[in-house]
């Protein structure tokens, strides 16, 4: 198939050392600010005291990870892996509940002009309060408790992907929508085969939005609502004066939103393999 | 077959256009009728009548003897663009219809290999719709309509988007493909050659009220193909043809 090969081009390689470099240029900025950092401060602190300097941060943060307590139980030490697993199981359970609502609920929105009227406007007047103003009556049903945060996360993960899959199902080629109808599809097979997957490079939008929503939304819960996590280590550390641990827990957070959405988007180049044929055609 | 009843077509209530206006218009069992006409005339408002995908506003329209509710694999329709869905590979586009329609794999599967020979592309069932040529596309998009072979084949000007060379050979192809199969074939275009060359009866179509001004049967010879567009018969049915469409024309 001379004609296929040909349009379709091969994949590119992507030699070693591009990718080489390009990792090195990512390091450069933040490499050189930690220089500074370090540079400006004199016995180990800055700012008169305030900040720890990073070679101090990373022992606390060595020793949070990898230390054994020898005498009594020590919230930072050997504890990090701990308090990382209930952050990303409680993403990871409120970014599935608001994928498994928003998604359908976003396509419902988007098809019917019906359900759009019926429900729409109230997403839309729901969506300006900030996650952080669902505290009071997030602790007042769920109480200082796991689902607290779980739910913080889905709602705060529900907005973008609602709208986001709402604008794809609106957004699908009315021709493909008659082609399937033409060839005995029902509603359910349209839905299915046609305007899921025709929406899904919306969807994904939403869900990258999405999931960096859930990391904040877990972090500001755990600071308040629960008594474990990231968000607790964090706030707790405050309160002990250990800024170490706080700076280490604020990389932490970020490494986990990053590695996240390194995985959405690995996920998102694979379920649309077929749009990266399509743009070489462009 | 196919029987249009003083059939009239408005968008947008009741200051809206007036797409078709009292059209009376029948398709016999396996004729291949073109419809002829400007551009809004129309002729795509009529053909989504058959397709069940636009609802009419006065008068009737029959298919196989009853009322169009809804589009369905009977109507196999062929679209300007192919429109195949592009996430599919050219055989998953052509299984889909059997498939959703719950049909067993061993029924269909045959009669789809045969299809994608028929149009050419058995070496492609597994490329994407991005990785084909225009005219490979559309053939994929007959190949989809054919499988499930449908009482009539309705085609929105699915050769309008190609280039000359390639809508010549599509049109070889398709004359080929009717001899073979004798499917009725609902043909729209605004290409007087391809008109005359396909078709068993050109219907010529005006615009502003949209409607059916003059039907010319074609009794040229079949099997027919592109050799003939050169012909002295040919020829004069293109002069009739086109003198009908200057008349119309003139009237405004
Ligand atoms: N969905 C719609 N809503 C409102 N008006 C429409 C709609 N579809 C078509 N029309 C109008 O109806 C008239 C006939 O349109 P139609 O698409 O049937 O013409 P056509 O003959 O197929 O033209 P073309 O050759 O450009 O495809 C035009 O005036 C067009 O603007
Ligand atoms: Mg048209």
């Amino acid at each position: 198939m001379p004609k296929a090969e040909s349009k379709a081009g091969p994949v590119v390689p992507v030699h070693l050392w591009e990718r080489l470099r390009k990792t090195v240029l990512a390091l450069v900025l933040p490499v050189t600010l930690v220089c500074l950092w370090q540079l400006a401060g004199n016995d180990g602190a800055i700012a008169g005291g305030a900040l720890p300097t990073p070679d101090r941060v990373w022992a606390a943060w060595m020793k949070w990870a990898f230390g054994t307590s020898t005498f009594g139980l020590n919230p930072y030490i050997g504890t990090w892996t701990q308090s990382l697993w209930f952050s990303a199981g409680r993403v990871v359970y409120g970014f599935a509940i608001a994928i498994a609502v928003g998604v359908p609920i976003g396509m419902i929105i988007g098809w019917s002009k019906l359900a759009s009227s019926m429900i729409d406007p109230t997403i839309q007047w729901l969506r300006p309060v900030p996650i952080t103003a669902w505290l009071p009556i997030s602790i007042a049903i769920f109480g200082i408790r796991d689902f607290g945060a779980v739910f913080l996360i889905t709602i705060g993960a529900f907005y973008p992907i609602v709208i986001n899959t709402t604008q794809g199902t609106r957004d699908v080629d009315k021709n493909w929508i008659r082609a399937a109808l033409m060839m005995g599809a029902g509603q359910r097979d349209v839905l299915t085969r046609v305007v899921l997957p025709a929406a899904l490079p919306s969807i994904f939008t939403g869900l990258r939005i999405g999931l960096g929503i859930a990391w904040t939304a877990v972090i500001v819960s755990e600071m308040v609502a629960v008594k474990s996590g990231l968000g607790y280590v964090l706030w707790d550390a405050y309160y002990v004066g250990r800024m170490d641990i706080v700076i280490a827990d604020m990389v932490s957070i970020g490494l986990m939103g990053f590695m996240s959405d390194l995985l959405i988007v690995s996920i998102e180049i694979w379920a649309l393999r077929w749009r990266r044929l399509q743009s070489f055609d462009a | 077959m196919i029987s249009f009843s003083k059939v009239s077509k408005v968008y947008g209530g009741a200051q809206g256009v007036r797409a078709l206006e009292q059209v009376d218009f029948t398709v016999a069992e396996g004729e291949f009728v073109a419809l002829l006409g400007p551009s809004g005339c129309g002729k795509s408002t009529l053909l989504n009548l058959v397709a069940g995908f636009e609802k009419l506003t006065e008068g009737q329209m029959l298919f196989h003897g009853q009322a169009v509710s809804r589009p369905g694999p009977d109507r196999g329709v062929v679209f300007q663009e192919a429109s195949l869905l592009p996430w599919l590979t050219v055989w998953d586009n052509v299984v889909f219809g059997p498939k959703v329609q719950g049909l067993m794999r061993n029924e269909y599967e045959p009669r789809a290999h045969d299809i994608l020979k028929i149009v050419g592309l058995e070496a492609f069932h597994k490329a994407l719709p991005v990785q084909l040529s225009g005219g490979m596309r559309q053939r994929v998009g007959i190949a989809r309509a054919l499988v499930m072979q449908p009482k009539a084949l309705l085609m929105d000007e699915p050769f309008g988007a190609l280039d000359a060379q390639t809508r010549l050979s599509m049109q070889q192809l398709l004359l080929e493909v009717w001899q073979r199969l004798k499917t009725t074939v609902l043909f729209v275009t605004h290409d007087i050659d391809e008109a005359i060359l396909l078709a068993d009866r050109v219907c010529v179509m005006t615009a502003r009220p949209g409607r059916i001004i003059k039907e010319i049967p074609i009794d040229l010879r079949r099997p027919r193909s592109i050799d003939d567009l050169t012909n002295s018969e040919f020829t004069h049915f293109k002069a009739q043809i086109m003198a009908e469409m200057r008349g119309a024309h003139d009237l405004h």
